[in-house]
């Protein structure tokens, strides 16, 4: 089962600040002699429409903290952030803008 | 809603961005401020939680009736007002000691069980690690008070103290060996002289801590018995008398400071 992701999202004046911090090991190719394991591909979703869609490499570290600026937003905006490993393991976190 | 910018849509936050006032600061303290920004200590205290209200050991008991002092099951500002007396076991503990306690009376755990693994790895953290990290963080914004006023308070605070300065071990060291001279440092780690409350401080307030540079959470139980491995001398038992005095000692010399922990260090 994948750790535990947290989530934050704050409304600026004319921008939603996101972070969000994920459980991964994150192991790199060299770390485990060819059977890396890593975030693939990072996908944000504002009220159900994808705004996001990133590819992540072997390069970010354990642990890792993901965080950006988006355009516009509202109170109560959802945002949804999922990711998908090499492994094909998946977990996903939901927060309303605050 | 539309993403703003187009190159990089998302950016990893390895705190490439540095605060306007960094400048001012010190390169250690510029380092920290970039390493606390990206640190996952919250995931932590996430995995911690869960781990508090599961249930466990032979009388499949959750530990969320655990009295660290301010009552069962009272987390506010538990862990700032630690070490202190605890008088159904007559000795002061700290907030591992207590947990350790709260694990072999609420859960019926064996001591040997419950300390199979204290400390953990960067794959495989500890459950002690976990709860540590929660615990702690119940009492972010809490001053730091541990027990002053109790014999055995006293006691702990005096030994720990003169521990601080003994010299022991192979290489003949003491606490102040490293701690002792101000401005030292190894590495990207300034070794603060602790004995003196302006440094104590902001180091005791940001305790038990995520290391960026191992991936690991680290707790104060682990601090200490590391650095009397670094010392060459045995180390000490878990929750034993020696480490709770040190702990005593230093939380003591950092009273009053407001507790922001857990931190994030090199």
């Amino acid at each position: 089962m994948a750790g535990p992701m947290k989530m934050r999202a704050t409304l600026g004046s004319g921008f939603t600040d996101v972070r969000v911090l994920m459980t991964h090991p994150m192991a790199t190719e060299q770390q485990t002699k060819g059977k890396p394991h890593f975030i693939q591909s990072i996908t944000v979703k504002v009220n159900g429409k994808t705004a996001v869609e990133s590819q992540t490499s072997q390069a970010v570290s354990r642990n890792p903290v993901f965080s950006f600026r988006l355009k516009g937003g509202a109170k109560g905006d959802k945002i949804e952030v999922s990711w998908l490993d090499n492994k094909g393991e998946t977990n996903n976190t939901e927060t309303a803008v605050a | 809603m539309r993403v703003s910018g187009s190159g990089v849509p998302l950016l990893a936050v390895l705190a490439l961005a540095a605060a306007p006032s960094a400048a001012q600061d010190s390169q250690f303290a510029k380092y920290q401020k970039m390493t606390a920004e990206g640190s996952p200590v919250e995931l932590f205290e996430l995995a911690g939680e869960d781990l508090w209200k599961k249930k466990q050991g032979p009388k499949k008991a959750s530990l969320e009736k655990c009295d660290l002092g301010k009552g069962p099951g009272v987390l506010k500002g538990a862990y700032a007002a630690l070490p202190r007396y605890f008088k159904d076991v007559d000795r002061v503990m700290d907030a591992e000691t207590r947990m350790l306690h709260c694990m072999m009376t609420l859960q019926g755990r064996d001591r040997k069980e419950a300390l199979k693994r204290p400390f953990g790895n960067a794959d495989k953290p500890s459950e002690m690690e976990y709860l540590s990290a929660y615990v702690a963080g119940q009492s972010r914004g809490h001053k730091l008070n541990p027990g002053t006023s109790h014999a055995k308070e006293k006691e702990s605070y005096a030994l720990g103290k003169k521990l601080f300065y003994v010299r022991t071990g192979l290489w003949d060291f003491s606490c102040t060996s490293c701690h002792g001279v101000e401005g030292k440092r190894i590495r990207m780690s300034e070794l603060p002289v602790l004995s003196n409350p302006k440094a104590a401080r902001p180091l005791m307030a940001t305790w038990p801590a995520y290391r960026v540079s191992n991936s690991t959470f680290k707790t104060m139980q682990w601090r200490i018995n590391n650095c009397y491995r670094q010392m060459r001398t045995p180390e000490p038992n878990f929750g034993s008398e020696v480490v709770n005095a040190v702990n005593m000692f230093l939380t003591v010399t950092a009273k009053g400071e407001t507790y922001r922990g857990p931190g994030t260090k090199r």
